[in-house]
């Protein structure tokens, strides 16, 4: 040892390369006292060459001995890798450990605590102290039951490590080896680690979101049906966090299922005296009606979302009402834009909102039948509001009347509610469940516009032939307003299309725009017969077609050349062309177009008047004389007589 | 009018029914025809009329009643078959009569009981026409009067042209594969107007004619009769009973009355179809001035 120092002073000032300092420090024995423990100085000169900082001088880092004669005295002053890692440096200095370290809390951990100190490899090297599949050690040193760190210092979580070794990232990591599985710097970050209440953290309530989507970066898409992903990024606050399912350290599919926290809220909420200090509603949750319903696996506080685990009575951070759109987006935005979500926008107390038709706890699917949103129960929910007399109808100001008691008379209603068949329309097959506007909009299901599109959901093939039709806008092209399905079957009291009530009204539907050629129908022995009540005889679907009606010069029309002998031949089974020729809408009043009728129609005209005056004038001339002959034989009988 | 009523009644009373001959103006077959005609004639108006008027409540009643529009279709052609039934007995009668009192067409056609116009009906119709204003006596007719004629030429005429196109309309299939389908909606105005015309024809001018004048009031029964005291006979068609008189014939023509049982029998049948027509003559009148459309 005496050579060594001797050496050393012998080189003098110009010599402080490593070799210089390894002269003394290579040497395994060295070692000081400091604090009566004894320090070994040795410095492995192969893992030192091997290391990231192996063409950097020794005084690069012990920077108090440049220019310093050799052998030096001690202590020397504290590595500072600030002085190349100045970032990283600042980082930590302002970290939870930094901070600590700056309180003098000696058990705060420094650079080399966790990456070691001559020895100090690349992190992407497998063997580095910070390598991930290390880190969990490297920061469960402190971190793991029974050290002093977690048994002196306010560590909120528990059992970190074996519950990190048992999450699924935990187990990836230890386990499957994978490298890329979310390590503790994953979450907390290396160096600016801060307590979840620091805003600033990478585990506060507001970044936690950001921290996660680091790795899984498509978990809205997954989230969709829970969590809008936009929401994410915009109204985190609003949103549970992800560890508020997924708890943290513990993260695993199994543990977030049941909703663990609910048993708190059953605590108070379990009490059926439980009120709301203002106004005094009840504020008990039948657990009873909570099981059997459809947000049986949602826990409370994803409906109630505001709550703070954090307090005593969590629930008193809520400041909102339940958004059922948190979850059901897509719905809630058609809601919005429908009359009920505008009605609710201008606070009209009338409004329905989402609970008004789904109810609230007891949720059900719209496939339960017991659900107030079973096709079969629909009209009855409808008919709360909108029944004549309730709130809706007496706002109401159209032409629709009756429409609950009409729907239950009517085909829809009849097959819904007599037979039972849930697929029959019901109100919100028309009107929509959630985007319900008024006949005016032209966004409505049930503007004109757009009627047959919404019939033809259920009647398809219907649609198709009526979008072939005349009575399109496409094909026939007029200034008038064409007919949609309602104008002929009515939109609440739509009745089979054949009972024969239906039948007979249908003509007056048509005659209703096609006025003319109507009356010459009913001046034909068809129109006739229909006029009596009858339902045998051709009327105007049965020529012309039903939704299918087409330009007489279409070759697809019934009344085609083509097809004209056809369409009369489904009644009349003799049929040829010349008695096709028959005049189904024949009038006697117009010369230029049926002239033969025209002058039959004046000539028999002409005879029945020509012989009804002569017959009458006979008659009425007739007749004193026929008196004066009567007075005489009255008066002349009683003289035979006697 | 109780006088009236009374009158037929006072009359067998007062004299053995025996004693009362009374002059046979129509054959049993006549008669008969004229009964059958009656009753289809109703089947033919009220369904043709509720079909003709089918813009009136009525109609759409009546067609109810009759057993709605298809068996009210099977009475109206059931009822053509029989009036062309009639038609045909009626043809065949009169050759009969060809055969074996006239032996031939022409006498037939010129003898003084023709149906065919003559010049003697023209004499009557103008005689009548200054009997009517005053400027002459009351013509001497004969057997079949003027207005008799018209009637029976009227409904000669009916039958053919509504029994044609009725046919027309009856088997449109068949006429249409020699005719073209407009002929259809001709055949449908012609039916439809001879109708209305036979109809309110027959209703108005030929009851007052024959059955309502107010010398004959409330109804004179001879055509179902067929029977008319002799009185009246020599007073309605004094022509024929000078003949008849002159050639010594007229005890040939003379019969028994029938009892007053067949009487009331017939009376009641002659006052329905007398109601039924003038409840269809209404109705009609409804239909085209205060209905129409």
């Amino acid at each position: 040892m005496a050579c060594v120092c001797l050496s050393g002073l012998l080189r003098g000032a110009v010599a402080q390369e490593n070799p210089d300092c390894l002269a003394c420090h290579g040497d395994r024995s060295l070692a000081t006292k400091r604090g009566g423990k004894t320090v070994p100085l040795f410095v492995d000169e192969k893992k030192f060459a091997a290391s990231i900082h192996a063409s950097l001088p020794c005084v690069g880092c012990h920077a108090d001995l440049q220019g310093k004669e050799l052998p030096h005295g001690s202590p020397l002053a504290k590595v500072d890798c600030g002085s190349c890692h100045a970032q990283q440096q600042k980082e930590h200095a302002e970290s939870l450990h930094g901070r600590a370290i700056a309180r003098g809390d000696e058990l705060a951990p420094r650079c080399p605590d966790c990456h070691g100190n001559h020895d100090i490899l690349a992190v992407k090297n497998p063997r580095s102290a910070v390598a991930p599949q290390r880190i969990p050690w490297v920061c469960g040193k402190c971190h793991q039951e029974g050290t002093p760190v977690q048994r002196q210092r306010v560590i909120h979580e528990d059992h970190i490590l074996t519950n990190y070794s048992e999450s699924i990232h935990g187990e990836a990591l230890l386990k499957k080896g994978l490298t890329v599985a979310a390590t503790c710097v994953s979450c907390h970050t290396a160096h600016t680690i801060l307590r979840h209440t620091d805003p600033r953290s990478s585990i506060n309530r507001k970044n936690i979101a950001a921290t996660c989507t680091k790795c899984h970066s498509q978990i809205e898409a997954v989230h969709r049906k829970i969590i809008r992903g936009e929401l994410w990024e915009k109204e985190a606050n609003t949103l549970p966090a992800c560890v508020d399912c997924h708890q943290p350290h513990k993260a695993r599919r199994v543990f977030y299922d049941q909703g663990m926290a609910d048993a708190d809220c059953m605590k108070c909420h379990g009490d059926p005296g439980v009120r709301a200090s203002k106004g005094g509603r009840t504020l008990f949750v039948n657990l009873e009606e909570l099981r059997g319903s459809r947000h049986l696996k949602t826990a409370c506080s994803q409906c109630h979302s505001e709550v703070n685990a954090s307090r005593v009575r969590p629930c008193e951070t809520i400041t909102k009402k339940v958004d059922c759109s948190s979850c059901h987006a897509d719905v809630g935005t058609l809601y919005q834009k429908s009359t009920h979500g505008m009605l609710v926008a201008k606070n009209d107390p009338n409004a329905p909102v989402c609970n008004e038709c789904h109810g609230t706890h007891g949720v059900l699917g719209k496939r339960d039948p017991a659900s107030a949103t079973f096709p079969t129960n629909i009209p009855t929910l409808c008919a709360r509001c909108h029944r004549e007399g309730k709130k809706a109808a007496v706002r109401y100001t159209g032409t629709e009347h009756d429409i609950i008691e009409r729907y239950q008379e009517s085909i829809h209603g009849k097959g819904l509610l007599k037979s039972g068949l849930t697929v029959t329309a019901t109100c919100t097959d028309c009107h929509t469940a959630h985007s319900v506007l008024p006949v005016s909009s032209s966004e409505s299901s049930v503007n004109p516009k757009n009627v047959p599109a919404t019939c033809g959901r259920c009647h398809h093939g219907i649609e198709e032939m009526f979008n072939a039709s005349v009575h399109v806008t496409q094909i026939g092209k007029t200034e008038k307003r064409l007919p949609v399905c309602n104008d002929c079957h009515s939109a609440h009291t739509i009745l089979r299309a054949d009972t024969e009530g239906f039948k007979l009204t249908i003509m007056i539907q048509c005659g209703k725009c096609h006025e003319e050629i109507t009356k010459t129908y009913f001046d034909t022995y068809h129109g006739k017969v229909s006029q009596l009540g009858y339902t045998k005889t051709a009327k105007c679907y049965d020529c012309h077609g039903a939704h299918d009606i087409r330009a007489i010069g279409d070759p697809k029309s019934h009344l085609s050349r083509e097809n004209v002998v056809a369409t009369c031949q489904k009644c009349h089974p003799g049929a040829t062309r010349r008695f096709a020729g028959y005049l189904t809408h024949a009038t006697h009043h117009d010369p230029q177009k049926y002239p033969f009728l025209f002058f039959t129609f004046w000539g028999m005209t002409g005879l029945l008047i020509g012989t009804f005056v002569i017959g009458g004038l006979h008659t009425i001339l007739w007749l004193p004389r026929a008196i004066q002959m009567r007075r005489k034989k009255v008066t002349s009988r009683p003289e035979g007589d006697a | 009018m109780t006088e009236d009523e009374k009158a037929p009644q006072r009359e067998p009373a007062a004299q053995p029914p025996q004693a009362e001959k009374q002059y046979l103006r129509f054959s049993r077959l006549n008669r008969v025809l004229h009964v059958v005609m009656i009753v289809s004639f109703m089947s033919l108006a009220l369904t043709g009329m509720t079909l003709k008027f089918s813009y009136t409540a009525w109609a759409s009643i009546l067609s109810r009643f009759l057993g709605g529009y298809e068996t009210a279709g099977y009475i109206h052609r059931m009822a053509a078959v029989l009036m062309v039934t009639v038609f045909i007995l009626h043809v065949n009668d009169l050759a009969r009569g060809k055969r074996k009192e006239y032996g031939s067409w022409k006498a037939l056609l010129t003898g003084p009981d023709t149906m065919l116009p003559t010049k003697h009906d023209l004499k009557d119709f103008t005689g009548s026409l200054k009997w009517f204003l005053g400027r002459g006596p009351r013509p001497q007719y004969g057997r079949w009067t003027y207005w008799e004629k018209f009637d029976y030429f009227a409904v000669f005429w009916g039958i053919c042209v509504i029994g044609s196109t009725g046919l027309m309309l009856w088997f449109p299939e068949f006429f249409t594969l020699l005719l073209p389908g407009w002929t259809i909606n001709v055949a449908t105005i012609i039916h439809s107007d001879e109708a209305l015309l036979a109809v309110g024809f027959i209703f108005t001018v030929h009851f007052f004619n024959t059955h309502l004048r107010p010398e004959k009031f409330p109804m004179d029964i001879v055509v179902f009769t067929g029977r008319m005291p002799v009185s009246e006979f020599r007073e309605d068609k004094p022509a024929e009973y000078e003949a008849l008189v002159s050639a010594g014939k007229l005890d040939e023509h003379l019969v028994d009355s029938y009892p007053p049982i067949v009487i009331r029998t017939i009376r009641a049948f002659a006052w329905t179809a007398l109601g039924l027509g003038f409840g269809i003559v209404v109705w009609i009148i409804y239909a085209m001035v205060f209905a129409y459309r």
